[in-house]
């Protein structure tokens, strides 16, 4: 199909209403599995190495408690409906749990898994269930404990710009409902229309404004969670300066669910740009990109608020897959520089600064465009919002996420796309460059065990040695466990180890995620 | 007031010289919010871009240009300051050169199609174009009435609501489909006149960063109402602005019993 700008239009030009989120998360239908009956293999056929924990197993007793707290309803053991919840969303992982239980209020939360440490029965937290790395579903029957009921906004101070929130909010609508103050969220993604600020907590998600507005770990100020004792952990403050004692709450970010459960945030929210701008610009090469950047960080400065590239591979995967056009004719690279002010003429004049320079430099930009409007915006974001969704397209998608000194970005990508030639359908290579981070992803009609075994560990071990990350931003969760060693000392990996036991004594908080076994 | 335009064929000419309407208005994807005072809507820092429809406009000129159809491609706004914006972004899509009608803000809040139409015909007296194109519609007022009073005070043909525009089949006129309620009409129209762009007459492009540049030097001369002699009297006086009734939650039935009895209750069946 055709997704012509025309045919866009008209039902928004009618309705009057927002363009629908460029995230792609939120209308997207699951796409087909590679797998047979289009259900994803079971985790336990892919690893067969990873054996079942020595934890309790489920019993009516266990069920007569759990609706003694949540309520018969929102205990849900129908076995298609709980289906959903075994299953991540890039479909490469299925679990065996049979339980899901729905709890609402932080009280609720705690009693399930106070129940669940006395038993010594496994947990899952689950949130938007949108996590790249297997880490929000069961692995066996870990009972899943969602927070999609625990939706309430508590508070926003517009003059602080603090916002208080369940973790069950989703990310948009608490952007939808910032901006009604003036106030946006401090973090943006693909997934916004579906991920819930919980799991962007416990994920420590970056996004594309991390380079500008900062990480989770600077903007949260507060939050509540739930320990795996079942205790209750209150550290919901709104202050912005607090150095009393250890800060806890940085163990909890970014601890994808195995130190609790993450049940309030209080995050501190930037003010609402007056003025968003978007150039997109087409390159010939790699240092073309570099060189643009370096451009703007200079002539942008303080107003920079984005600066994404994407390889041509990419850009082919979301022309063929999704329909999308590109305004820009064939390029090796394509950059995304968005900046964010007060003030729209002085950041107007900012940018015509920067595309001067970008035009007049050589080898640089000579090809690029400049949204016009609110809908142009929208569309060249979803150029880069969208390439994970096309990429499923192809069939099988194999993820990786990594962070790099900024010269070997995409020495990776051709590296490894001649490594795999002819036995992948791409090696798209794309991300936020100024972070330094890449989103590497390699496509198979079906999942091939053969070409995974020529991506890992060679990739990590590639990343470890130019000292690179072998996850930026997307976690370790089950997939890549076992690589922490690859960017973390051994010793740093035992006191983490530590503190997990300590928190966790039984370890019935998300097994088999983010730690190795040992 | 009559213009005649040498009736030779059209290709053979060296081209229509088009004249294309642009409003500012606030940018379609804002959610629009009424005044406390209920006077009007809030446009203080709201985000404002081309018309949508004007956009369709200005890339139908670009295109006859282009298809060696128009010579010469004006464009020209009525309106605040910031309409230059507007007529920038027109002359990076491929405009040469550009109009701006100031309009002091006092007056803006009460400017109406009548009086757009008026300054539009004054400038068409000194430009002399062969064709008119406007937005069929602004999306702020929804008038949809500058385009016919436009030809009206010309006494020019008009053929509103375009999806497609070309020479008709002689090339002495031009042929336009419109989009009308019961599907699509065609008609052939003598230039000069004025047409309305409706939503498939095209997509418009992208700016590109050369062209970006290059409207910078393109010419935008600035007129005033007192220079072109119309008065902007207003002739309506907007009493409220109101946002439209708050949708009501709906309410599930369980039987077709429920549902004819809550029917009755509401005094829709008997």
């Amino acid at each position: 199909f055709q997704a012509s700008r025309a045919a866009s239009l008209l039902p928004q030009l009618l309705l009057r209403r927002r363009p629908a989120p460029a995230g792609a998360f939120a209308l997207l239908a699951r796409p087909a599995s590679s797998a047979s009956g289009g259900l994803p293999p079971l985790t336990t056929e892919i690893h067969p190495g990873i054996k079942r924990g020595a934890f309790s197993q489920l019993t009516d007793a266990d069920l007569s408690a759990f609706e003694a707290i949540v309520g018969g309803d929102h205990v849900i053991k129908d076995a298609d409906e709980v289906l959903s919840y075994n299953i991540d969303w890039l479909r490469i992982c299925r679990g065996q749990g049979q339980l899901v239980l729905r709890p609402k209020t932080t009280e609720e939360v705690s009693a399930i898994v106070r129940h669940c440490n006395k038993r010594r029965l496994a947990v899952v937290p689950q949130g938007g269930n949108t996590g790249l790395v297997g880490g929000s579903v069961p692995l066996f029957d870990e009972i899943v404990i969602s927070t999609s009921r625990m939706n309430s906004l508590l508070s926003i101070d517009p003059v602080s710009g603090v916002l208080v929130a369940e973790a069950g909010c989703v990310l948009e609508q608490l952007d939808r409902e910032a901006a009604s103050q003036g106030l946006m969220m401090p973090l943006d993604l693909g997934a916004k229309g579906s991920c819930q600020i919980g799991g962007n907590l416990a994920t420590n998600a970056g996004g594309l404004r991390l380079l500008r507005y900062g990480s989770l770990r600077g903007t949260t100020l507060g939050l509540e969670a739930v320990l795996p004792t079942g205790q209750v952990l209150d550290c919901l403050t709104t202050l912005r300066k607090d150095n009393t004692g250890y800060d806890i709450k940085q163990l909890l970010i970014g601890s994808e669910g195995t130190l609790g459960i993450i049940t309030k945030a209080a995050i501190l929210c930037p003010a609402r740009p007056k003025s968003v701008q978007l150039a997109f610009l087409g390159l010939d090469s790699f240092q073309a990109v570099l060189d643009t950047y370096r451009l703007a960080r200079r002539s942008l400065g303080e107003i920079l608020s984005a600066f994404e590239f994407i390889d041509s591979e990419s850009m082919r995967a979301v022309k063929q897959n999704l329909g999308l056009s590109c305004p820009l004719g064939e390029h090796s690279f394509y950059v995304l520089a968005e900046t964010s002010g007060s003030n729209e003429t002085h950041d107007r004049e900012k940018l015509d600064g920067f595309i001067e320079s970008v035009m007049s430099m050589d080898g640089c930009a000579t090809d690029g465009t400049v949204a016009q409007d609110a809908g142009q915006f929208a569309h060249l974001w979803s150029l880069r919002e969208r390439i994970v969704e096309s990429l499923l397209v192809d069939g099988y998608e194999y993820k990786y996420d990594v962070s790099l000194p900024l010269a070997d970005i995409y020495r990776l990508v051709e590296h490894m796309r001649t490594r795999l030639d002819g036995r992948v359908i791409r090696t798209a290579g794309y991300g936020h460059l100024g972070d330094g981070n890449l989103h590497l992803n390699f496509t198979t009609p079906k999942f091939d065990a053969k070409v995974l075994e020529l991506i890992e560990p060679h990739v990590f071990d590639w990343v470890r040695d130019r000292r690179g990350s072998v996850s930026a931003e997307h976690g370790l969760g089950l997939k890549k466990s076992q690589y922490i060693r690859h960017s973390k000392a051994d010793f740093a990996v035992r006191v983490m180890a530590e503190v997990k036991r300590l928190l966790d004594p039984n370890g019935i908080m998300n097994p088999y995620k983010v730690l190795p076994d040992e | 007031y009559i213009h005649i335009i040498n009736k030779a064929d059209m290709a053979a000419s060296k081209g229509l010289k088009i004249l294309v309407g642009c409003k500012r208005v606030i940018d379609y994807a804002v959610k629009v919010r009424v005044k406390p005072d209920r006077s009007g809507v809030v446009t203080e820092g709201v985000k404002h871009s081309m018309n949508p429809f004007d956009e369709i406009a200005v890339e139908e000129a670009v295109r006859m240009k282009e298809k060696k159809l128009a010579g010469e491609a004006v464009a020209i706004s009525v309106g605040p300051p910031q309409s230059q914006e507007t007529l920038r972004t027109a002359l990076a899509m491929g405009i040469d050169r550009a109009i701006h009608v100031e309009i002091p803000l006092a007056q803006l809040e009460k400017l109406q199609p009548i009086h757009v139409s008026k300054l539009l015909a004054k400038v068409c007296e000194s430009e002399k174009p062969d064709l008119v194109i406007l937005g069929k519609q602004a999306i702020d007022d929804d008038c949809n009435q500058t385009g016919q009073m436009l030809a009206a005070l010309l006494d020019w043909p008009q053929a509103t609501f375009a999806s497609k525009i070309e020479p008709s089949q002689d090339s002495k006129q031009l042929r336009v489909t419109r989009e009308v309620d019961g599907g699509l009409e065609t008609i052939d129209v003598s230039v000069p006149a004025v047409v309305t762009s409706d939503l498939r007459l095209n997509e418009p492009r992208y700016a590109t960063l050369p062209n970006i540049m290059k409207a910078k030097k393109k010419p935008l001369a600035k007129m005033s109402p007192d220079q072109l002699g119309v008065d902007l009297q207003p002739r309506q006086e907007v009493i409220s602005v109101e946002d439209p009734p708050v949708r009501k939650a709906g309410a599930k039935v369980e039987s077709v019993e429920d549902l004819v009895g809550k029917l009755r209750e509401k005094g829709l069946v008997k």
